[in-house]
């Protein structure tokens, strides 16, 4: 592998910037003559916006404009849109509410801006909102999904009656009732996924810049995808043509789903650029985050599993109604439907499965893809359901498994999904290894004499990711293909620039993808830079989300890699005179096998620019460009085993020891797989011990500060026993699974299948603090 | 408006201000060292984290004046040259950042617990120490080993001085 090729733990190039204040992220950036915006957002969950006076905040110092909903609207700004068709059961499509980026008339969940002010400075703006006068005409309001469906609930929006987006079901209904009705056991749980708030670090920001003479747009913002936001941003928000509109993310501070989203802010900050002509700079605030930022999960579950007599599943039954909030976010719809339900299988043989998902609206902030999307729901879900057959069938958990493990690849299972390879008995194997499983009762006994409830809990996830390939997803209503792209820049002098469509922000790209060129051509990674983040620069791509950076965006750059190393190879040849085939590169160079002739890259490049030498009919220039579009997506699975301790007398919950075995296929770089699995895990534990994004039932959030809304904290969370199983992914030549998601998807069902074996109750929503444990422990 | 007199980063500055602006603004917009983060506005991240007189403080919930004649040491002020701080050297070496966002705050904190402890630190309580900061990437695991890592560090580097 090298010291800096594939599979070496290199420390991070990108590292620098960062622990010496360096980093530039969108606030730091500053333009000659900028404004800034405050946005005005309602504080009621359901009104109408019956007048909006700005006279006397236009008439402070400072205040640039006062600009509205009703301004957006006459300007013919387009409203945001949701990329992927979901059709419901009887043949309808999604009914998808028209969602303006300010409001003029409704606004249906707290926070939705109203007006926006620019002013000269932060605080004047702020000051200026103040003096705006909305006069709102509250209207009854929903929250919870349950009451949203009710009749005589209040209605969100015209087009969707009942405040229904869809009835979606997927699999074989027959065919699972069949099951059913043969079943020896059935085992039933009705869980709820608790709506989380992303909380990447950086809140967002944008920065928008209008030249009037070039009738040119520039946009800096907190994208994970700046390619689709030009894209979303031209096509249907009319801002612009895509080339008179450049998007730039510059340092991204965190992501996890939360910045894919193309938001009002940004739209806004673009066409009011344009409006008072200055550069217009909006930074979001936390409060103005939890309000505003897409947030994740929020699923009600009713789920059934049929068992034969001797233990092995014969059909899955689940209901689930998803929470949209007011609005269909951008990929909202595929979060509960293609990106949940197509999971529902697991690591195991289910015959027959049947699900049903309703999306719901109601007067909250809107719920789309946070880490994991979906695949949490759904692996929460098969692992909860699993721990509590194997105390109804009184079997051991991990035993149920692996008795009903898939061990034969590929396997299709009943809701679309082909697992393309696996080993699920080695990861289980692993991870019960790991945490010594048998020495378990011993040490609950222990613990018990001591006076403290002592509890393990599995959770054996796959999930998948690489969110592709283009041809499949747009089969199920995809709006746009989801591939990769890439571009290998060889320089004159041999430096090379890889060009690439993925967004790094945290994920250590500019380390990651040299480390592919180390290996193939033998350089050391400083001479190979990764551009990406700025759709002047990098052609097209479709971004970072889904784990996919490793499995598509690297592939691609492999792809053009080797399309620049055939070409190379034919320069090399031609220079030393020998046949194309006897090239190899080692070390930098390009060698005629079994002689000593060799030429070295920065040669070749030199050749290929001065093009004084070339083989006849060949181009100068040394940059080859590739797209790639993946097979099938890539699963990832593993098993997470929690060991903690319930203290009865507290309902505290105490770590003992957190074991992970995944199966990712290659590692690139294991020092960053480790991190991403580090961080996954512990978004899983927030979930399932402290974080939840809570409305009341008239739709006010009551947690919308780090004050009110517990994040994990370093001493919430244990360190983690990592190890890795690898069976390598067939769908791509780098046999790369992905990494980014996992900890996420699979953490939250250890947690509280080990608190529920810990307090020998079953029933536990998440987040399981130390009051619900309590009551928990102590209910009748 | 107040005039403001700082020594930051060893360099004495006068700025005038509101009396209403925060330490951080000042830093961030008035000397332009971004290095300083805004992540919460509530004193719980911890992204703002500084050292005023050698003491970590939130300048996020600071107002500039409380500053007056203070010396004001940010995340662009600890390396010397080309040389890493010790605790920068560990958080890169132990791969204890991801996003970079929250990691400023983090290695400023992180000095001054090792400072308070004398070096004398385990796992637990870095744990307990790094509760006002919050990351959203690395899961703590990492920043806790470039902790303690960097404690080691910082000893030798005193013993040697």
């Amino acid at each position: 592998m090298g010291v800096e090729g594939i599979g070496a733990r290199v420390v991070r190039k990108e590292d620098k910037r960062f622990i010496t204040g360096k980093g530039r992220y969108v606030d730091d950036i500053k333009l000659l003559g900028m404004t800034h915006a405050h946005f005005i957002r309602s504080p009621h969950a359901h009104a109408k916006v019956k007048a909006i006076d700005s006279s006397a905040a236009l008439k402070m110092p400072g205040v640039v404009a006062v600009l509205t909903g009703q301004q957006l609207v006459d300007d013919k700004v387009g409203n945001l849109i949701c990329g992927w068709a979901i059709t419901s059961k009887d043949g309808s499509p999604m009914k998808m509410g028209a969602w303006p980026a300010m409001a003029p008339e409704t606004v249906r969940f707290v926070g939705q801006a109203v007006a926006v002010v620019i002013a000269d400075s932060k605080n004047l703006a702020r000051d200026a909102a103040e003096a705006v006068v909305v006069d709102y005409e509250e209207l009854p309001a929903v929250a919870d999904v349950h009451a949203a469906i009710k009749a005589g609930a209040p209605q969100l929006h015209p087009e969707a009656p009942g405040n229904q987006v869809y009835d979606w079901v997927i699999g074989d209904e027959g065919a699972t009732d069949a099951a059913f009705a043969k079943a020896a056991n059935v085992v039933k749980l009705d869980v709820t996924n608790n709506r989380l708030a992303p909380n990447a670090m950086e809140p967002r920001a944008a920065i928008a810049d209008y030249d009037a003479a070039e009738e040119h747009f520039t946009l800096y913002t907190t994208s994970q995808n700046p390619h689709v936001a030009r894209l979303v941003l031209s096509a249907f928000y009319n801002i612009a043509p895509e080339h008179k509109l450049r998007v730039i993310a510059p340092d991204v501070g965190g992501g996890f789903g939360s910045k894919i989203f193309i938001y009002p802010e940004e739209m806004v900050a673009l066409w009011a650029s344009k409006k008072v002509g200055r550069p217009v700079k909006w930074t979001g605030d936390r409060t103005e985050a939890f309000l505003t930022d897409a947030h994740g999960r929020d699923h009600v579950t009713h789920a059934e599993m049929a068992f034969d007599a001797n233990n092995k599943i014969t059909g899955l039954k689940v209901k689930t109604y998803a929470n949209f909030g007011a609005y269909m976010s951008l990929f909202s719809s595929s979060v509960p439907t293609y990106l949940y339900a197509t999971l529902l299988s697991g690591q195991y043989n289910i015959p027959a499965i049947h699900a049903e998902v309703v999306g719901v609206y109601t007067n909250t902030t809107p719920v789309d893809a946070y880490r994991g999307a979906g695949r949490p729901e759904a692996s929460y879900l098969i692992e909860r359901l699993m721990e509590t057959a194997a105390r109804q069938l009184k079997v051991d958990p991990a035993q149920l498994r692996r008795s009903n493990f898939i061990t034969q690849f590929p396997h299709q299972t009943p809701v679309i999904m082909a697992y393309d390879t696996g080993d699920f008995n080695a990861s289980l194997d692993a991870a019960m290894k790991a945490i010594d499983y048998a020495g378990f009762a011993a040490r609950k006994a222990q613990a018990k004499s001591q006076g403290k409830l002592r509890g393990i809990g599995v959770s054996c996830y796959i999930e998948a990711c690489g969110i592709a390939p283009s041809k499949a997803v747009g089969s199920l209503g995809a709006g746009v293909g989801l591939w990769e792209s890439a571009e290998v820049r060889v320089n004159p002098v041999g430096t090379i620039e890889i060009l690439t469509g993925s967004h790094s922000h945290g994920q250590g790209h500019e380390t990651t993808f040299c480390q592919l060129v180390a290996d193939r051509l033998g350089v050391p990674i400083s001479q190979v830079s990764i551009v990406h983040g700025d759709t002047d620069k990098v052609q097209f791509g479709m971004g970072t989300y889904g784990s996919r950076s490793a499995a598509v965006g690297l592939t691609a750059i492999l792809k053009a890699m080797e399309k620049m190393e055939s070409k190379a190879k034919k320069i090399a040849a031609h220079a030393l005179e020998a046949s194309e085939a006897d090239i190899v590169i080692e070390n930098g160079e390009f060698k005629v096998t079994g002689t000593d002739k060799a030429i070295a890259l920065p040669m070749v490049a030199l050749a290929a620019y001065t093009a004084h030498n070339l083989p006849d009919g060949m181009e100068p220039g040394l940059k080859e460009s590739a797209f790639y579009d993946p097979s099938n997506f890539t699963f990832p699975a593993g098993t997470y085993i929690c060991e903690l301790e319930v203290d009865p007398g507290t309902g505290k919950t105490s770590f003992v020891n957190f074991v992970a075995a995944d199966d990712f296929g290659r590692l690139i770089n294991p020092m960053i797989v480790e991190g991403q699995v580090h961080g996954g895990l512990v978004q899983g534990i927030g979930q399932a011990l402290l974080e939840h994004a809570i409305y009341d039932a008239n739709g006010q959030p009551v947690t919308a500060s780090f004050m009110d809304y517990a994040m994990p904290r370093a001493d919430d969370v244990p360190s983690f026993n990592l190890s890795h199983t690898t069976t390598l992914c067939p769908g791509n030549p780098l046999g790369i699974k992905g990494c980014g998601e996992a900890g996420a998807i699979g953490a939250s069902a250890a947690v509280i299948n080990a608190i529920t074996d810990a307090i020998g109750k079953n029933n536990l929503e998440m987040p399981a603090t130390p009051d619900r444990v309590w009551r928990t422990i102590h209910a009748a | 408006m107040s005039t403001v007199k700082l020594t930051v980063n060893g360099k004495a500055v006068a700025v005038d201000v509101e009396d209403r602006t925060l330490l951080v603004h000042v830093l961030r917009d008035h000397l332009n060292l971004t290095g300083t983060h805004v992540g919460c506005d509530t004193s719980q991240c911890g992204a703002c984290v500084v050292h005023m007189d050698g003491r970590a403080v939130k300048s996020c919930t600071m107002l500039a004046g409380q500053a007056d004649g203070a010396s004001v040491t940010t995340i662009e002020g600890i390396a010397k040259g080309d040389e890493l701080h010790p605790m920068q050297a560990a958080f890169r070496d132990n791969h204890g950042l991801q996003c970079g966002y929250c990691t400023p705050g983090m290695i400023m904190s992180a000095i001054d617990i090792v400072h308070r402890h004398g070096g004398q630190l385990d796992e637990a309580t870095v744990r307990h120490e790094l509760e006002g900061n919050i990351c959203r990437c690395t899961g703590y695991h990492n920043i806790v080993k470039a902790v303690l890592d960097a404690a080691g560090r910082m000893k030798v580097s005193q013993a040697a001085e």
